[in-house]
């Protein structure tokens, strides 16, 4: 077992400004981050990870969201790499968002937060790689919404970005996707604790979060994955044991996740649409970023053909790309707990880019072509 | 097929390849062929291979790798990308080995093909005596589970090369881990072509 001891930070750092998408420009904002490993002496070994729509900062380590794959000896080996990861912009968990007090008002922001877009959390992000001295990344990686911040991070700044490693994600949510989303949106403001978001100080919308987290934890899940968990199992002679589970899962969703933060950021997802800026094909012109695209059999709300056109793209580039549609069994959750094949992927793709790093930035067959 | 071929089929194709440029492959497998050729010639790979399993062994280490059919996936890489495009045993069971080619020409500016050549005497031999679809140490299957779908010859690529237009670079057969030269359509077992585009 990997019980070697793992160099880890937590942080918070304040920026004076962050001019976002919609206009505003928001300031001070905060940005919690934690790290692990240690940076090398040439400043090259640094890997940020991106976390998807309910995750936070605190990737690695004990009950780190990623814990499985960021660690000695992991596939983001922090013997080998500097791993950084930071809550969204928008988030609850110690990020600037619409819990977080507007300096105008002395409040709490709630509802009167501006807009924030995937491409304000990545922009934010930046400042904070700036902030840390790294000037180009290793690698990005992440699954879901971690995913398109990604990819913008390979779009924004192909010069920052050695690599790239979306995995069940797309550049743009399907009217499927968004569905989803705005069912859980209205669940929360359907509840009358919600109060149009001011709620701060008072009762949270916890019914109307829960549902809201109920509906996305059957999406993260596949048909084959609840019947080996659950089946027709009974809890009590009058509970499934699926609704057991829905309801603990989503109750304890509850006490680390801000209602307002859930209407911002699944908004920036179904926002995000790299498209509007021009083809995919367009925008990939000027990435020499090299890509390890991963999706899953069993992934339903992110299917392959979503990746795929993102990869079919980067192949018209001739770009340096590299993709695969693992077997597995959990649905759009896989990524985060089906992870052996997937260490294996990124271990290798992550120790070739890192050997490749000079050849990298002269642009490789792509350059040359 | 290709362990039919052995390590040798590296040296073969490394022999062909002209170090640091860049080599698309074909039906790639776990991308063993890949990793010699960055290693021993400098070269910039990528590889297609339609086998979940080989992608990942080829992915982790370190070749780039796309999941894919490789008769489709042609279709998204831009004109002349790649120096060579290399399809190696595959060539037997495409579906549209011309498209194939053609597309392989598109694509790179040469192309290195190696399959195994239906003309040989113990393949003529099999199915004389036996009356039956040939059955052999190089083709080891019965017709009816064969992945084996367009039976080239020597001389049938050539003629396909022929009327195509195409230039026949080089060409080097082996029978059993050795170089033939005389009679290449009854004694070669592996046919290995160096072609460019007209």
């Amino acid at each position: 077992m990997a019980t070697a001891q793992m160099a880890a930070e937590s942080a918070v750092a304040v920026f004076d400004k962050l001019e976002l998408d919609c206009g505003v420009t928001l300031g001070p904002v905060e940005c919690a981050y934690e790290t692990y490993g240690e940076l090398n002496a040439d400043r090259s070994n640094a890997i940020l990870i991106l976390h998807a729509f309910s995750g936070d900062a605190h990737a690695a380590g004990q009950g780190g969201w990623w814990s499985n794959m960021i660690g000695p000896g992991k596939a983001f080996d922090t013997e080998r790499y500097f791993v950084v990861c930071s809550n969204v912009l928008g988030g609850c968990r110690g990020t600037t968002g619409p819990g977080s007090v507007n300096p105008e008002t002395g409040c709490p922001w709630a509802m009167s937060f501006p807009s924030v877009t995937i491409s304000d959390m990545v922009r934010l992000q930046k400042l904070l790689v700036d902030s840390l001295g790294i000037p180009r990344l290793l690698a990005v990686s992440g699954g879901s919404m971690g995913g398109m911040q990604a990819l913008e991070w390979a779009v924004a700044y192909p010069d920052r970005v050695a690599s790239a490693i979306p995995i069940g994600t797309t550049a743009r949510h399907s009217a499927q996707q968004i569905a989803f989303n705005e069912v859980g949106r209205q669940a929360i403001m359907a509840d009358p604790d919600w109060n149009e978001g001011n709620y701060y100080g008072g009762k949270p919308p916890a019914r109307g979060l829960a549902v809201a987290r109920m509906v996305g934890h059957i999406t993260y899940m596949s048909d084959a994955s609840m019947r080996e968990k659950f089946g027709r199992r009974l809890r009590t002679p009058d509970q499934f044991e699926v609704e057991s589970y829905l309801s603990y899962s989503g109750y304890k969703f509850v006490d680390r996740f801000d209602a307002n933060s859930y209407i911002y950021i699944t908004r920036a997802m179904d926002t995000f649409d790299l498209t509007q800026r021009g083809s995919l094909r367009s925008l990939f012109e000027r990435a020499r970023t090299r890509f390890l695209v991963i999706s899953f059999t069993s992934d339903w709300l992110y299917p392959s053909y979503q990746v795929l056109e993102i990869v079919s793209a980067l192949r018209s580039r001739n770009a340096d790309v590299a993709y695969c549609n693992l077997e597995a069994r959990y649905g759009h959750d896989s990524f985060l707990v089906e992870v052996a094949e997937q260490t294996e992927l990124v271990r290798g793709f992550l120790a070739s880019t890192y050997r490749d790093l000079d050849r990298l930035s002269k642009g490789g067959a792509a350059g040359r072509a | 097929m290709r362990e039919v071929f052995g390590r040798r089929d590296f040296a073969i194709i490394g022999g062909l390849v002209e170090p640091s440029t860049t080599v698309l492959d074909l039906g790639c497998g776990d991308g063993e062929l890949l990793s010699w050729l960055k290693e021993h010639k400098d070269v910039d790979g990528r590889g297609v291979e339609i086998t979940a399993a080989r992608v990942q062994k080829a992915i982790a280490r370190g070749a780039s790798v796309y999941q894919g059919d490789l008769e489709t996936a042609l279709d998204d890489y831009p004109n002349q990308a790649f120096d060579y495009v290399v399809l190696s045993q595959t060539l037997q069971e495409t579906r549209d080995p011309r498209r194939v080619l053609r597309g392989m020409l598109r694509v790179g500016r040469r192309a290195i093909v190696a399959f195994p050549n239906f003309g040989h005497y113990s393949v003529r031999w099999s199915t004389l005596r036996s009356g039956r679809a040939p059955k052999t140490g190089l083709f080891p299957y019965e017709c009816w589970d064969s992945p084996n779908i367009h039976f080239f010859t020597v001389l049938d690529f050539e003629e396909l090369v022929r009327r195509e237009k195409w230039r026949l670079e080089r060409r080097i057969f082996v029978a059993g881990h050795r170089q033939v030269r005389m009679l290449p359509n009854l004694t070669a077992e592996i046919a290995v072509y160096l072609v460019s585009g007209s």
